[in-house]
């Protein structure tokens, strides 16, 4: 079927070219390495070599790609439409393949810390933790449209809310945790005033100023939070007052865990297709005209930022339990951008998306760690490779539209 | 006053500095609308480029003129090099794509970029050469304003200079301007817009390259993380003074020097960063389109 | 679906990684090493995995403990808390029986509570914070460098006693490490009653200019600057404090006793205090200790090495007096029994500080670090 992908000679030139520039461009940083307290200087010839090579294959291979693209994407425009669909989403609409797939994957979730060791249910936990804060930041930026870059902040004061509760007054993980969500939601509406007039970009380094600013207090403020050195010792979640090892209780966490992800992916759904959700839908694609239909534009936008919050404080809380300790140090601006990375990366405003995302971006660091020091090198190269061929992320969020003609299929 | 003075002049200095860097952000915002992230890491690679250019150069006994001169060439050179290099491939791609994901190339290309450096070269902190002289004539004021101080300002002004006379007056200039207003039209009427973008990342690049050179001098240490604080810094500045406005970038750059300066000065240290960011909050509430900032009215 | 032949196959599979997990204790013994090994603070973390591949490596080719060989565990924290309770649950997971780690104090609170819980003994070559000994929280905590308060003391002593320093500012990174440190010689400088705080400040660390504060430390009209944190923040403010022409004198802490200070800062490092382990540049095993360092990796030992060598040396020497990984046999020979390190002889007390390894004042003379006291 296929027909092979012939090279040009124009293509060996432009790929040898290619690499020569490349050599050129790492030469200082690659090949020299200067040591200036010896006042001395490495040569390291070979670097050139491979930076060489390795970038000549690598044209030649993504000229071929990028012309089998073009063919495929030509062709599939003369055969008409449906093939272009791609065969996930229709499958996926199909409710007979996605009830068993959605049960294998139910039983799969449920296993797993019966199955692998407490290790590798820890980490699902992580996983699990970021699903949720990706659906929750979901809200603002997928569905509202508000580019939030200090997300991190609400997730530091639901875990600064259970730690320090439970410090001064002794107060449980399952008090803590609605207390701990009420409280991002307030600084949500806390952050949404002064940042109402503003858009795109300018709400964004606004946002990014806010987690600053609550880290920077909790790191300053050593009467408050205990500053830098953080709080420790804060109790795992208990169960009806059962003493738990260590085993236990992180498959106990799990299946929270497995619980709030459930509950957030039912509440967001809902959230979705009620009236707010269409306002913010609305409030994302034109904000005037969004206006002109008579929505209120400050509660629409106060919402999004007090129920994105919400999972943002729960999952904090949940935080300051898993790890037993609180630092401002948790809560860096990279912290906001990878939420935001899992948010893209999966597809804004879809949820299978964002739980896709989270996954990759969670445990691929974590697999990667036998990389050792290339694991974040190959981390932003793959965020940078997946935007360029896929930037739409992983599951583009299909926009409800309403035909005339085509009857839908049983629900 | 003479402590008035001395955080003037330190104040006047971050500014500068974070005004070579903010014009990155503000002229590649402004003609493609994209916070490029990775921006403060051009910076960082134009000081490890200079460090290393000037390590080899002293090695081999150039006279001091001379290192000074091609070190500053050489950041300049291949921070360019890097910059037109980022845009082609992480994000020209993206130029049709949904609006946040040349934002997350941008977060991927700058964790790819910092472990670069830190790989290719070192994780720890190096010694930066003084590459600025302290100057004969500033001895009796040297314990207010520095050498180097001086130094930063004087080229930060001539570099603004010649560049507001560049995008005011050359060809390429005006082909910038008119890309930024609206790139459709400029296509329309025969500009090149690919080449102006390019130019653009050439020369946000190559200022940001100077930026390092100098600040790394003056503080006399780098290492691959550097980029980091200086580009959300010198973007806070840009966003300050109205992103895409190219004086503005140099007002907010300025504004957010004193304010940390004289925040830590006269109040503490400890929440220098939320003075700024309070700043900026404060800002924006009264003119959310920044200081110079066009607060364009939609129409519908 | 068989509800009722699921959960069958599952025990037996749970009950199959438990056999696995026990299985392997016999033959070897697993020595967990954690901290950072990658990232910005790799510098403090690699040399550990060094110090603790040296001493494995010795013992392993003269046939390991008691006839039982010794794998290492090496496992990466970043020094990020969060991370840390993954990494420990790990080193859980592969069966590890001691952990020498981990390296930050933030990560080390939050992985002990899992060690605690598994019965591991932990011992730290870096971890100075107070409260991981003073709280009494962890019991399975040792480690081999004096705490943050001890460092504090010896810091302000010196200034007010030695070199009579009567106002005194107070500089810290705004670090779990230099913040500690600084509170506490803050308040040992107000109980002294001879000197007074002029000025008790946080940089920030990575900012552009610190010429703000250094005008700041000049006004107070301080004769001493007492900073707590590490070596990059410090060499910039010392550096700018002497383009100032300021004579200040600088006494800063283990974090900045470490020679890339001298190296980054320059001239402008001469006279600079700084608090450190007791020198040991002469005790046979530390020179033995360096120069295998050397032969195997071509290069000085980094930060942190004499103290994790130590460390290695006390639990692999408990464990083989024990005769057991149990960790009850291991505390006991650790707290009752002496053994030689690069710091001398050295046991633990109750709360798992080392006895026998304490702090003295260093001074920069010439490029170098000598000891002053």
């Amino acid at each position: 079927m296929e027909r092979p992908v012939k090279i040009s000679a124009r293509d060996l030139r432009n790929g040898l070219l290619t690499s020569l520039w490349f050599m050129f461009l790492t030469f200082p940083l690659l090949v020299v390495r200067a040591d200036p307290i010896e006042k001395t200087i490495t040569w390291r010839w070979p670097n050139m070599m491979y930076v060489g090579a390795a970038t000549f294959v690598i044209y030649l291979i993504s000229r071929a790609w990028l012309a089998h693209r073009h063919e495929r994407f030509n062709r599939a425009a003369r055969v008409d439409q449906p093939a272009a669909r791609g065969a996930a989403s229709s499958l996926m609409s199909r409710p007979r393949v996605i009830m068993p797939l959605l049960g294998l994957i139910g039983v799969v979730a449920l296993a797993i810390p019966l199955i692998f060791s407490t290790y590798q249910t820890n980490i699902m936990i992580t996983a699990l933790m970021y699903v949720v804060l990706g659906l929750g930041l979901n809200i603002v930026v997928g569905v509202a449209g508000l580019l939030d870059l200090g997300y991190v902040a609400f997730y530091a004061v639901g875990a600064y809310s259970y730690a320090l509760l439970n410090l001064h007054f002794d107060i449980g993980f399952w008090t803590a945790l609605p207390i701990g969500a009420l409280l991002a939601a307030l600084f949500g509406i806390l952050l949404g005033f002064p940042v109402l007039r503003l858009r795109g970009d300018y709400l964004a380094i606004v946002t990014l100023g806010f987690g600053e600013i609550i880290r920077l207090i909790l790191e300053n403020w050593n009467e408050f939070s205990m500053g830098p050195s953080g709080i420790s010792n804060i109790p795992r979640p208990g169960l009806f007052g059962l003493e738990l090892d260590l085993g236990q209780s992180i498959t106990y966490l799990y299946y929270l865990m497995i619980g709030l992800v459930l509950f957030t992916i039912f509440v967001v759904n809902r959230l979705q297709n009620s009236r707010i959700g269409r306002a913010w839908f609305a409030l994302r694609e034109d904000e005037t005209a969004c206006q002109a239909m008579g929505i209120d534009k400050t509660r629409t936008k106060l919402t999004a930022f007090a129920l994105g919050a919400t999972w943002a404080g729960m999952v904090g809380v949940i935080f300051a339990a898993k790890t037993t300790f609180v630092n401002p140090a948790s809560f860096t601006f990279l912290e906001s951008a990878i939420i935001l990375c899992i948010v893209v990366l999966g597809g804004m405003g879809s949820i299978i998306g964002v739980i896709l995302g989270a996954f990759a971006l969670i445990l691929l660091p974590e697999y990667l760690r036998a990389l050792a020091d290339y694991r974040m090198l190959v981390f932003g190269a793959v965020l940078v490779l997946m935007m360029i061929f896929r930037p739409q992320g992983f599951i583009a969020n299909v926009r409800r539209t309403y035909t005339f003609g085509e009857k839908q299929e049983g629900a | 006053m003479d402590y008035f003075i001395e955080l003037f002049f330190s104040g006047l200095t971050r500014g500068s500095i974070y005004a070579l860097i903010a014009l990155g952000y503000t002229m590649v915002y402004g003609i493609i609308g994209l916070i490029n992230f990775a921006h403060g890491e051009i910076y960082m690679i134009g000081a490890f480029t200079a460090l290393v250019v000037s390590v080899a150069l002293s090695i081999y006994n150039f006279p001091l003129v001379a290192i000074f001169v091609l070190t500053l060439a050489a950041a300049a050179v291949w921070a360019a090099a890097y910059g037109y290099t980022i845009e082609k491939l992480a994000y020209k791609p993206l130029r049709h794509a949904p609006r946040l994901s040349p934002l997350i190339s941008a977060i991927g290309m700058s964790i790819f970029l910092q472990n670069y450096v830190l790989l290719a070269q070192t994780p720890d902190f190096l010694p930066f050469p003084a590459l600025i002289p302290d100057f004969a004539f500033m001895e009796p004021v040297s314990h207010i304003v520095g050498s180097s101080d001086l130094a930063i300002l004087v080229t930060t002004a001539i570099i603004m200079v010649f560049l507001i006379l560049f995008i005011k007056f050359t060809r390429t200039g005006k082909a910038m301007r008119a890309t930024a207003q609206d790139r459709t039209m400029a296509m329309l009427v025969g500009i090149n817009v690919n080449r102006v973008i390019s130019v653009t990342f050439v020369i946000g690049s190559a200022l940001a390259a100077v930026g390092g050179v100098l600040i790394a001098s003056h503080v006399g240490q780098i290492n691959f993380f550097i980029g980091f604080i200086a580009g959300i810094k010198a973007f806070t500045a840009a966003v300050l003074g109205g992103i895409g406005s190219i004086p503005g970038a140099v007002l907010g750059s300025f504004i957010l020097g004193l304010t940390e300066s004289f925040a830590t000065g006269y109040i503490s240290s400890d929440y220098e960063d939320v003075f700024a960011f309070s700043l900026l909050v404060l800002i924006l509430i009264f003119r959310p389109a920044g200081l110079l900032g066009k607060s364009t009215t939609e129409k519908v | 679906m068989k509800l009722t032949g699921v959960p069958a196959s599952l025990f037996s599979a749970l009950l199959l990684t438990f056999a696995l997990q026990t299985a392997s204790v016999a033959g070897t013994i697993k020595i967990g090493v954690a901290g950072a090994h990658s990232g910005d603070l790799a510098s403090y973390g690699l040399p550990t995995v060094k110090a603790v591949e040296l001493v494995v490596n010795d013992l392993n080719a003269g046939g390991g403990i008691n006839g039982n060989p010794i794998e290492l565990l090496i496992e990466d924290d970043v020094c990020k808390p969060e991370v840390a309770t993954n990494t420990a649950t790990k080193l859980v997971s592969q069966g590890a029986h001691v952990v020498i780690g981990h390296i930050c104090s933030g990560a080390t609170k939050a992985a002990l509570p899992i060690y605690k819980d598994a019965g591991i003994l932990v011992i730290s070559p870096s971890a100075t914070n107070p409260a991981l000994t003073q709280s009494g929280d962890y019991p399975n905590f040792y480690r081999t460098i004096a705490s943050d308060d001890a460092q504090a003391r010896t810091e302000v002593d010196f200034a007010i006693n030695v070199l009579g320093a009567r106002k005194i500012a107070v500089i810290h990174d705004k670090g779990d490490y230099g913040k500690g440190l600084a509170e506490y010689a803050k308040t040992f400088i107000q109980q002294s009653g001879t000197a007074e705080v002029v000025l008790y400040e946080g940089v920030t660390p990575g900012a552009v200019d610190y010429s703000a504060v250094v005008q700041k430390i000049k006004r107070s009209g301080a004769d001493a600057v007492i900073f707590g944190g590490y070596h990059p923040e410090a060499s910039k403010i010392v550096t700018r404090m002497r383009k100032k022409k300021m004579k200040t004198l600088f006494i800063s802490d283990d974090g900045v006793k470490d020679d890339t200070f001298i190296k980054v800062a320059g001239k402008y490092a001469e006279g600079v205090y700084a608090t450190g382990p007791t020198d040991v540049t002469s005790n046979p095993i530390t020179i033995a200790a360096r120069e295998a360092h050397i032969k195997a990796y071509g290069k000085e030992p980094g930060a942190f090495f004499d103290n994790a060598y130590a460390a290695a040396l006390a639990i692999t020497n408990a464990i083989a007096r024990a005769g057991s990984t149990d960790s009850a046999a291991i505390a006991r020979i650790l707290t009752t029994q002496e053994v030689a390190t690069p710091f001398g002889n050295i046991r633990f007390d109750d709360r798992g500080d080392a006895i026998g390894i304490g702090f003295s004042v260093y001074q920069v003379r010439d490029g170098k670090y000598v000891q002053v006291r």
